[in-house]
């Protein structure tokens, strides 16, 4: 049997981080922003089935990008730690910081140990009463946490997009307002016009409008035309 | 080490909560207890649920006592609850046992839908409530049976529907109406008098309540409309737009409607 060459440690990591990046760069981008309504989910998303953007809990969502298979194995595990642990203690145990911290020990994991690392970054949202109790959490393949305020860009083209976002951005804007602006923000980065959009909204008073405690709603195509070509 | 993950991965790929349970956290599910042979006297006992179709959806509808032995162990229980959008389930039975089962079953439901990203059909709600009460037959025979009502609307069919079960988990459709535990038998005579095809939704809520009425007016483990306490069955419809709740102030009028119209006729009940 032969040695393998010696790699440092260093060098291993930033081949691996690199790997990641590059296969997160290839992706289309994602936004996510709190507004006076809720939370808006807004993704670039070609395929009406395949989902980038889900629901986890009763105020909690998700939304990803990067390889399709590792963010939905990922977003179904969040799914059964959320519903075990709001089985076994109450639905309000269960917290976006909780789940969060979760999948940050899991990529932290899987990007030391494994052969390869996750290419993927997430968002967990978790809406609050308020802009200001909204949480946004934004975690790379590495297990990196950040909490976010106001919003969060991922993807390939993420700064150019994020620029656009932070323009327009405001705490007391409609879904209607939020939505044109992130999807204007993700044309930025495109040559075509017209872009599929999967957009959906954690809604901030669903018991009192809705009589839910499930926040989250998917945009409808239609829902989304009326959205998007109506005045602000 | 690949095959290893692999292998985890095709094992976790159900969307069943109740399977993800059993293989993780087992002792969670309501049938995996240890409890002593015959603990029927330990527990409170929830008593008589009654459900009906009526045009446009289904009406299910539950008295507000449990009961251990002779005593009242609560006045305040409610037995029918909303198991998704557009499904309600009510439950007669082991109370304890019961109110795990529906919380299981509404995980059970939500769970699946949120993992696959769709409802799972009528049937297919029904198939996995029967699968549960099977696996609770161990305690049935310890004297803590479950026995359910299940109702909703099927959107593919577009109509309301109603499935009984037995303790050994069998599943039967019920055409018209049903319904079960202690009072039943009285209930069920009730509604083969009051329900007819065609109802309207607020029609079928006052049958519903009146059955409930007739079911109390006999069986002492059935409690009936509450004036004193303000206390009213929880009655439940579902219908294309999903279940709603009867407010408080509507079965008061119609529980205040059946004690007038019961004391003008002036007849032993």
């Amino acid at each position: 049997m032969t040695q393998p060459f010696y790699v440092s440690p260093e060098q291993v990591m930033k081949d691996r981080a690199d790997f990641a990046r590059k296969g997160i760069a290839r992706g289309r981008s994602v936004v996510v922003l709190s507004c006076g309504e809720g939370i808006a989910l807004v993704a670039e998303n070609p395929s009406p089935s395949l989902h980038k953007i889900g629901e986890i809990y009763d105020k909690i969502a998700f939304a990803a990008v990067g390889k399709y298979n590792e963010f939905e194995s990922l977003r179904q595990a969040g799914v059964r730690y959320a519903d075990v642990r709001g089985y076994s203690y109450d639905r309000v145990d269960v917290t976006g910081r909780g789940l969060a911290s979760v999948y940050a020990q899991s990529l932290g994991a899987v990007f030391t140990a494994e052969q390869k690392p996750f290419e993927v970054e997430l968002t967990v949202a978790e809406v609050g009463h308020d802009v200001g109790s909204d949480h946004l959490f934004r975690l790379t393949f590495d297990g990196s946490i950040a909490d976010e305020r106001r919003f969060v860009v991922m993807g390939g083209a993420a700064e150019r997009v994020a620029e656009a976002v932070i323009d327009g951005w405001s705490a007391e804007a409609s879904y209607r307002e939020a939505i044109q602006l992130a999807a204007r923000a993700l044309r930025e980065d495109r040559t075509e016009t017209q872009l599929s959009l999967e957009v959906a909204v954690l809604d901030r008073n669903s018991e009192t409008e809705r009589g839910v405690r499930r926040a989250f709603r998917r945009i409808t195509l239609d829902e989304l035309n009326e959205l998007l070509t109506g005045p602000i | 080490m690949n095959d290893f993950l692999a292998e985890r991965v095709a094992a976790q790929s159900t969307s069943s909560f109740t399977e993800h349970l059993a293989a993780v956290r087992p002792e969670l599910l309501p049938s995996n207890r240890v409890l002593p042979t015959d603990a029927s006297h330990l527990a409170p006992h929830g008593t008589t649920v009654v459900a009906m179709s009526f045009a446009g959806g289904v009406v299910m509808a539950g008295d507000r006592r449990a009961t251990m032995g002779n005593m009242i162990a609560s006045r305040h229980i409610e037995k029918v609850f909303p198991a998704d959008r557009y499904a309600v389930l009510g439950i007669a039975g082991t109370a304890g046992l019961a109110i795990d089962i529906v919380r299981l079953f509404q995980v059970e439901l939500e769970h699946y839908e949120k993992i696959e990203g769709t409802l799972l059909s009528l049937e297919g709600k029904a198939t996995r409530l029967g699968a549960m009460i099977r696996s609770n037959l161990g305690l049935a025979l310890q004297g803590l049976a479950v026995v359910p009502l299940f109702a909703g609307f099927d959107l593919d069919e577009g109509v309301g529907r109603i499935f009984s079960y037995d303790v050994t988990g069998g599943r039967y459709e019920e055409p018209e109406h049903h319904s079960v535990g202690s009072g039943s038998v009285f209930a069920r005579g009730a509604l083969k008098k009051l329900w007819r095809p065609g109802l309207s939704e607020a029609q079928a809520v006052r049958v519903a309540v009146e059955a409930l009425f007739d079911a109390a007016d006999d069986d002492t483990a059935t409690g009936g409309p509450d004036p004193l306490r303000q206390l009213w069955p929880v009655v439940y419809s579902v219908t294309r737009s999903g279940h709603r709740r009867a407010p408080e102030h509507e079965l008061a009028e119609i529980a205040g409607d059946i004690f007038e119209q019961r004391s003008i006729a002036g007849r032993e009940a």
